[in-house]
């Protein structure tokens, strides 16, 4: 059974299922019942290749190469590390989720356009897998750039008013920085060995480039990860392409796509650029810790509960750059743990104020006070979710942001103790938000307001319990982890700092 | 005491195929009823463009070598060429032929040579009479377009750029609606492509001054032992480049890219695009592979500059574009700057990535303009940007099509369009012209603007109801699906068609 190519076959279901649904005639009236199917046959595949993975093992496994352009240097190449799996493993879990919560986003008329959201969904879950589990440098950016169709499609033609705009900038944005990458891409083909296999990732690994040629490599790669991440100062695409989004097309957007920018940094700029990647590590640290404390600060102002929970995004995503690049085996482990956690959290974050907003019809929190009685349910989740957001102890987060401030302080005190102001801002604009929203006097006229619904149930409840599972036992995923960074980290050529106690021995 | 020529008819059969279908068609015309010569002219069109696909296919393939005193070669690169323009150019004629439910080729009017508005045109309207003298015009300037890469002596590539030229300029003229504009676009063509030729023609001569022949070949080995004449070498080869960069709408010599474009019958503009770019990168390739390769250090530089200034151009004038025709043309000024790029790197991979690009190319152009031609308001073409709007909502096929041609020309992925333009920027990058790979990238970006902007029109804008689609014949749909299969497939599948590129690139000296 573990000969079958697995990875393959992940993708090609959903990437078939979206197929599928667009040779559908008109009419089909189940597309999203269809897609929901796909969805959770994808994530029972995925799970099977969990069970055939050896955690303990950091290297990349369940392998699968096959000659694609031999002219280009090109292979189908897949496999995955302990980091790639749990990306995969998160996208796969979250695209289920999305599809119940986008239930009554577009009307089961049977149109073309009802057909079109669920498909591209499906579409779009191809090619996350995809990215996560290419092995080649080319196939890997292939999946990056091909990614920006399916979700320009979902903003653009499913969102909100201004959707049309918003879709245009994350389009060019993204499309900038992956033509920056394409012809870092070529470079380092042209660096590299060549030949018929000149673009896997093994054969590009451990290169002594050196000098410019590298740093030059090493910023192609960087800016587009960056602006995908989005890191200040190329993050302003974000906030208004997940306001206009759905809810659901917004997780995906920031809970695993932005993802493949701190993956890629791990993956390509640190394993390929070494010394670049060391050159580069001081900007890159004032950019991360620019990006929590100013992330933060916007989200406290912000008065639009989408743009809140983006803000939010950008300091998060400052906190996993910042333990990439402090480059200890904590920080890094807590960086990649992190990523799973805060794709549950912005999950659960946007789904539940998508609930809200389905309700009371406006994204403004001044429109909200009291919904604490109107809805306790979604409330209460509510704030389960925001408290994961702020890192409460118990709570996923807080395991993650621990060990990326631990791991930091032990290289770069300055950047742990500065980006750990974060942590309070978090507290200041998750616990401002819930308190606009749920307490205060019972609003008039709501009366009629109904609480969480069965089929929202259903997308709550797997979120709080990842939420939970994750905060009180994270070993699990931190042993399918820390493998995969410590390789990581060897490629690289840095060794953790010696634990405080030994170091200072000497003074005393 | 003259000798006659050995000419290898066998090498030269699709050519001779070609030429002779376009003067029986001519013969028809005088011959014919009216009511016979359409479907006549079609079937014999498209017969001789297969038959002489074939015949290249069986037969020059085998019987490859320099031949007719050294005018002709048919190699590689020769044979790559002719064939993607016989492919081509039968998906254009497909396209050529589609009456939009009436009984006559829509695009065309019945009295090219009538003024509009006059007594003479309403006559010939009321007659209904055929536009069928487009089908040996096509015919012709396709047997030019099939000797220009194939020629290895100056004059010949003279002759041939003629031949393709002059029926194009008529062809352009003949639009039936807005008949002004078109006869404005043939005019400046026809006054901007004779200039052009005079600059080759000139060229020519210098290079005649040069090395005391015409052939290629004697030119390039003249490179290596003349010494003392570079004054002559230099600027020859320069308005030689003029005369092709002219054809390809190359900057600075695009002026009439866009307004031909755009006044010329839709479906002349599609294979005016695609085939005319094709014929005219395989002329350069001759000539500046074969010729005069030995004196690349002094055109290289200068080629370069050309590149980077036409993408630059193409790409930023293009985003103030309205008009679906012109947009098109600003971006075939812009790929004109892409395959240039690939062309510069020189050596096999520079001839093989070129002639990728230009198949990619040529796939995505003739389909585009097909699907342009269908969108109509109040009887003529609706081509301005707001008038497409909303049309993924009432016409989702031509609406998916058309943007995945966007997708393509915006070199996303999965599409020719990437893989083509990863060819050309990997060829330049191994050969020194990374600037020139980074120019392309920015432009690439800047012109997916103007693309994703159409596309932003066909599925996000407010549906309108005064622009229509028509529902194409069953020949327009076989040349779009062919086109956007094999846009798809050089994407996801591309390997077959770069082992035949590589295998084609090697020229004959």
């Amino acid at each position: 059974m573990s000969d079958m190519p697995w990875l393959t076959i992940l993708l090609a279901v959903p990437a078939l299922g979206a197929l599928a649904l667009v040779l559908m005639p008109r009419g089909f009236a189940r597309s999203r019942e269809f897609a929901l199917g796909v969805s959770l046959v994808t994530l029972a595949i995925a799970l099977f290749v969990g069970l055939e993975f050896i955690v303990g093992n950091g290297h990349v496994q369940l392998q699968e190469t096959y000659s694609w352009i031999p002219q280009f240097g090109v292979s189908f190449a897949l496999g995955v590390d302990g980091i790639a799996l749990s990306m995969i493993l998160l996208s796969v879990i979250l695209v289920p989720i999305c599809l119940i919560a986008a239930w009554d986003d577009v009307p089961s008329d049977g149109t073309r356009r009802q057909q079109g959201y669920v498909a591209w969904i499906l579409l779009l879950e191809a090619m996350m897998i995809g990215v996560f589990a290419a092995t080649d440098v080319f196939l890997f950016y292939v999946f990056f750039e091909a990614m920006l169709v399916p979700v320009y499609f979902l903003i653009g033609q499913y969102g909100g008013p201004e959707r049309a705009a918003a879709a245009t900038k994350f389009l060019l944005y993204s499309l900038l920085g992956g033509l920056i990458m394409l012809v870092a891409v070529i470079g380092l083909y042209v660096a590299g060995p060549g030949g018929s296999e000149g673009f896997l990732l093994e054969n590009l690994t451990g290169l002594e480039i050196g000098g410019v040629t590298e740093k030059l490599l090493f910023l192609g790669f960087f800016i587009a990860f960056a602006i995908k991440a989005p890191m200040f100062p190329v993050h302003t695409w974000l906030p208004q392409a997940a306001t206009e989004a759905r809810p659901s097309t917004a997780v995906l957007l920031v809970g695993v796509l932005d993802k493949v920018g701190t993956f890629g940094m791990l993956r390509y700029c640190l394993q390929l650029f070494p010394e670049a990647s060391k050159w580069a590590t001081p900007l890159v640290l004032v950019l991360a810790v620019i990006s929590i404390i100013y992330g933060a600060l916007l989200a406290i102002g912000q008065k639009d509960m989408m743009r809140l929970i983006a803000f939010t995004s950008i300091s998060h995503f400052g906190f996993i750059v910042l333990g990439i690049f402090a480059m200890t085996t904590i920080s890094q482990t807590g960086s990649t743990l992190y990523m799973v956690n805060h794709g549950f959290t912005t999950a659960a974050l946007f789904l539940i104020a998508g609930m809200l907003i389905a309700r009371r019809g406006s994204r403004n929190i001044a429109d909200y006070g009291g919904w604490q009685r109107v809805t306790p349910v979604i409330a209460g989740t509510l704030l389960v979710a925001g408290l994961s957001g702020l890192a409460l102890p118990g709570l996923n987060a807080f395991v993650s942001e621990f060990m990326v401030i631990v791991g930091t302080f032990q290289r770069y005190p300055a950047a742990a103790v500065l980006g750990a102001t974060g942590v309070i801002l978090a507290a200041l604009y998750i616990l401002l938000w819930y308190q606009k929203i749920a307490t205060g006097p019972k609003p008039e006229n709501l009366s009629t307001t109904r609480d969480m619904t069965v089929r929202e149930k259903f997308v709550v409840v797997p979120l709080i319990g990842a939420l939970l599972v994750l905060g009180f036992y994270p070993k699990p995923v931190i042993d399918m982890l820390e493998p995969a960074v410590t390789i990581t980290l060897q490629h690289v050529g840095v060794t953790d700092p010696a634990p405080a106690t030994s170091a200072d021995g000497s003074e005393g | 005491m003259f000798v006659a020529p050995e000419i290898d008819y066998l090498a030269l059969l699709p050519l001779i195929v070609v030429f002779a279908g376009g003067l029986i068609g001519c013969l028809l015309e005088g011959f014919l009823k009216r009511q016979q010569r359409v479907s006549a002219q079609l079937w014999l069109t498209i017969g001789t463009l297969v038959v002489a696909l074939v015949t290249l296919i069986w037969v020059a393939r085998d019987n490859q070598g320099i031949t007719a005193a050294g005018a002709v070669t048919v190699d590689g690169p020769t044979l790559m060429i002719q064939g993607l323009l016989l492919v081509l150019s039968i998906l254009g004629v497909l396209v050529m032929s589609e009456r939009l439910g009436g009984t006559t080729p829509d695009a065309f009017t019945q009295s090219g040579v009538s003024v509009p508005g006059s007594a003479e045109e309403a006559d010939a309207v009321r007659l209904g009479g055929t536009t069928t003298e487009i089908y040996p015009l096509t015919l012709l300037a396709i047997g030019g377009m099939m000797l220009f890469p194939a020629a290895n002596d100056l004059i010949l590539m003279f002759i041939a750029l003629e031949i393709l030229s002059l029926p194009l300029y008529i062809l352009s003229g003949l639009a039936r609606r807005r008949r002004l504009l078109s006869q404005e676009a043939a005019l400046k063509y026809f006054l901007l492509g004779a200039f052009s030729s005079a600059f080759f023609l000139f060229g020519a001569v210098l290079l005649y001054g040069y090395s005391g022949s015409m052939r290629l070949d004697v030119i390039a080995e003249a490179i290596g032992t003349q010494t003392g004449m570079d004054g002559l070498l230099i600027p020859g080869i320069l308005l030689l480049a003029t005369g092709l960069l002219f054809k390809v709408g190359a900057v600075p010599f695009h002026s009439w890219t866009p307004d031909v474009y755009q006044g010329a019958p839709t479906p002349v503009t599609g294979f005016m695009a695609a085939c005319t770019k094709v014929a005219a990168f395989g002329a350069m390739l001759r000539l500046f592979y074969v010729g005069v390769e030995a004196a690349r250090l002094d055109w290289q530089p200068i080629l370069a500059v050309v590149a980077a200034i036409t993408m630059v151009v193409g790409a930023v004038v293009s985003i103030v574009q309205t008009d679906i025709k012109r947009i098109l043309a600003y971006s075939s000024i812009a790929h004109a700057g892409f395959i240039l790029t690939g062309l510069l790197a020189m050596e096999q991979v520079g001839a093989s990535s070129t002639m990728f690009y230009l198949a990619a190319y040529g796939f995505m152009t003739v389909p585009a303009f097909a699907l342009v031609a269908l969108v109509r308001s109040a009887g003529s073409e609706a081509t301005h940007v707001n008038q497409w709007s909303g049309l993924g909502k009432r016409s989702p096929w031509m609406a998916a099509a058309f943007s995945f041609l966007l997708l393509a020309f915006a070199g996303i992925p999965l599409t020719s369009g990437f893989t083509g333009k990863f060819a050309v920027f990997a060829a330049a990058i191994a050969n020194d012209y990374a600037w020139l790979a980074v120019i392309g990238v920015l432009a690439s970006a800047v012109t997916a603007y103007i693309y994703f902007k159409v596309i932003v029109t066909l599925y996000f804008g407010e549906t309108r109801t005064d622009t229509v689609v028509v529902t194409p014949s069953a020949l327009t749909t076989f040349a779009v699906v062919c086109g956007v299969l094999v846009t798809l497939g050089l994407g996801v599948a591309p390997a077959p068609v770069l082992d035949l590129a590589a295998n084609a690139a090697q020229f004959l000296r």
